[in-house]
């Protein structure tokens, strides 16, 4: 029986990127069903009745909902070829522990950067560069922050890459002079076709957050 | 399937502190499956230097210290156990039922603890109301899915019943000191009853932190964030 494999998809949204790419590394077919999230489908209803968000995998019918969880599911499922998580439980829980960090802080404190004025910005923006520090320490001399190969921690945050020029204009930083560690490792990701092709441009980004913005009445 | 029912030769260490329902997850989880463990008792007003160490990222218990391998974040460490001693398993074999254990898991950190930590026991009036209702909303879907079940692992407890447990003790707590009653026998029976069964099991039963010492402490905890009494 052929694997029927559906994925309610955004563009632009880091967390269905990442699930992208999961497929991608795996050489999975599957279907992109795009949502749009003011108008959200009865499947996309009834497959995450609890959060109604994309991304949601829909394997042979049933759903798994949450990034990291559907990319796990990916690896356990899809396990004959490129791991995404290593084999050693303790190189595992690290891998875990850092995609938690990115989840509980990148993409919160990101989006009240470019979402917030005034004195949230300004905080949001400080918040921001201190975890950008932690990650750029993390990720030390290493080509990628699984080590030698592209892993789970680089999948959770290379998303999150295609946002650096958004931060940039926003938040008035320089990335490259601040990170630099981080930006290449962006570009180096960025050569894997399995990444590039699951990820929009940076400027592209900008332009959806600067239309987001307007919509919310945001300066 | 590799058995380790002894672990004579590990040095297996829990950074803790006596209220924290994370740490309690841990502590849990290694007794369930027989793990030997000393536990070090953090202050987090004074927290000891090897925590810092252990976890400089977020300074916080639970920390496990494993034959000096360090694991954070009481969800991981869970994995790691589980990985590690395979014996009385947390998680099914099934992808799928696995990735829906995670998710419950999940759910019960961002959401069910946000609304009810954060929008009930720490607010009042208007913004009480509000986490009441979103807390409502939150114990809809833990009725929904742990109904016809026994537990949410199904016939034993499982890595969703751990991180969803603090629901057993600590709710009863917080239901105490603002007044109201969150999970209700007749809006939410088969929550009531799972909380029953999961609160007096084996191993949950004696690990219970004091409950008078925890209603001083979330007194305290409420009244510093209200403004009204002096930060801790």
């Amino acid at each position: 029986m052929a694997d029927e494999v559906v994925l309610l998809d955004l563009k632009v949204s880091p967390f269905a990127a990442r699930v992208r790419i999961a497929l991608e590394e795996k050489g999975i077919s599957y279907e992109s069903k795009v949502e749009d999230l003011s108008n959200k489908s009865s499947t996309l209803l009834k497959m995450n009745p609890v959060h109604k968000q994309i991304p949601v995998l829909i394997h042979n019918g049933r759903p798994i909902c949450e990034s990291m969880i559907i990319v796990q599911y990916i690896d356990e499922v899809w396990s004959h070829k490129s791991s995404l998580l290593p084999s050693d439980p303790c190189r595992r829980a690290h891998a875990r522990f850092w995609a938690d960090y990115i989840d509980k802080k990148i993409y919160p404190i990101g989006r009240n950067l470019w979402a917030s004025e005034g004195e949230v910005k300004e905080s949001s923006k400080k918040d921001l560069v201190e975890c950008f520090k932690v990650l750029e320490e993390e990720l030390g001399e290493k080509p990628y922050f699984g080590d030698e190969s592209f892993g789970y921690i680089d999948l959770a945050l290379v998303p999150f890459y295609t946002f650096f020029y958004t931060f940039e204009i926003l938040g008035e930083l320089s990335m490259v002079a601040e990170f630099p560690k981080l930006v290449g490792w962006g570009e180096r990701c960025l050569q894997k076709e399995t990444v590039s092709k699951s990820l929009s441009g940076q400027k592209e980004v900008y332009e959806i957050i600067l239309q987001i913005k307007q919509k919310l009445g945001i300066q | 399937m590799d058995e380790r029912k002894y672990n004579m030769a590990e040095e297996v260490k829990v950074f803790s502190t006596w209220a924290s329902p994370f740490a309690l997850r841990v502590i849990w989880a290694l007794k369930l499956k027989g793990v030997e463990f000393d536990t070090v008792h953090e202050d987090l007003i004074n927290k000891s230097p090897l925590l810092l160490q252990y976890n400089p990222i977020h300074k916080k218990v639970p920390v496990l210290v494993h034959d000096g391998k360090v694991i954070c974040e009481s969800l991981v460490i869970l994995e790691y156990i589980d990985e590690t001693w395979k014996q009385n398993p947390l998680l099914p074999e099934d992808p799928h039922q696995k990735a829906n254990a995670r998710f419950w898991a999940k759910f019960g950190d961002d959401k069910v603890m946000q609304s009810i930590g954060g929008g009930v026991l720490l607010k009042e009036g208007k913004e009480q109301e509000e986490g009441f209702a979103a807390s409502m909303e939150n114990l809809k879907y833990l009725e929904e899915e742990i109904r016809g079940k026994k537990f949410f692992g199904g016939e034993t407890i499982g890595l969703a019943d751990i991180a969803l447990g603090w629901l057993a003790h600590y709710l009863d707590i917080v239901e105490e000191i603002v007044g109201l009653k969150l999970i209700d026998q007749e809006k939410f029976p088969s929550l009531a009853a799972w909380k029953q069964e999961f609160a007096n099991a084996p191993i949950i039963r004696e690990n219970w932190p004091d409950r008078d010492k925890l209603v001083t402490k979330y007194v305290v905890v409420r009244e510093a964030n209200l403004g009204k009494g002096t930060p801790k």
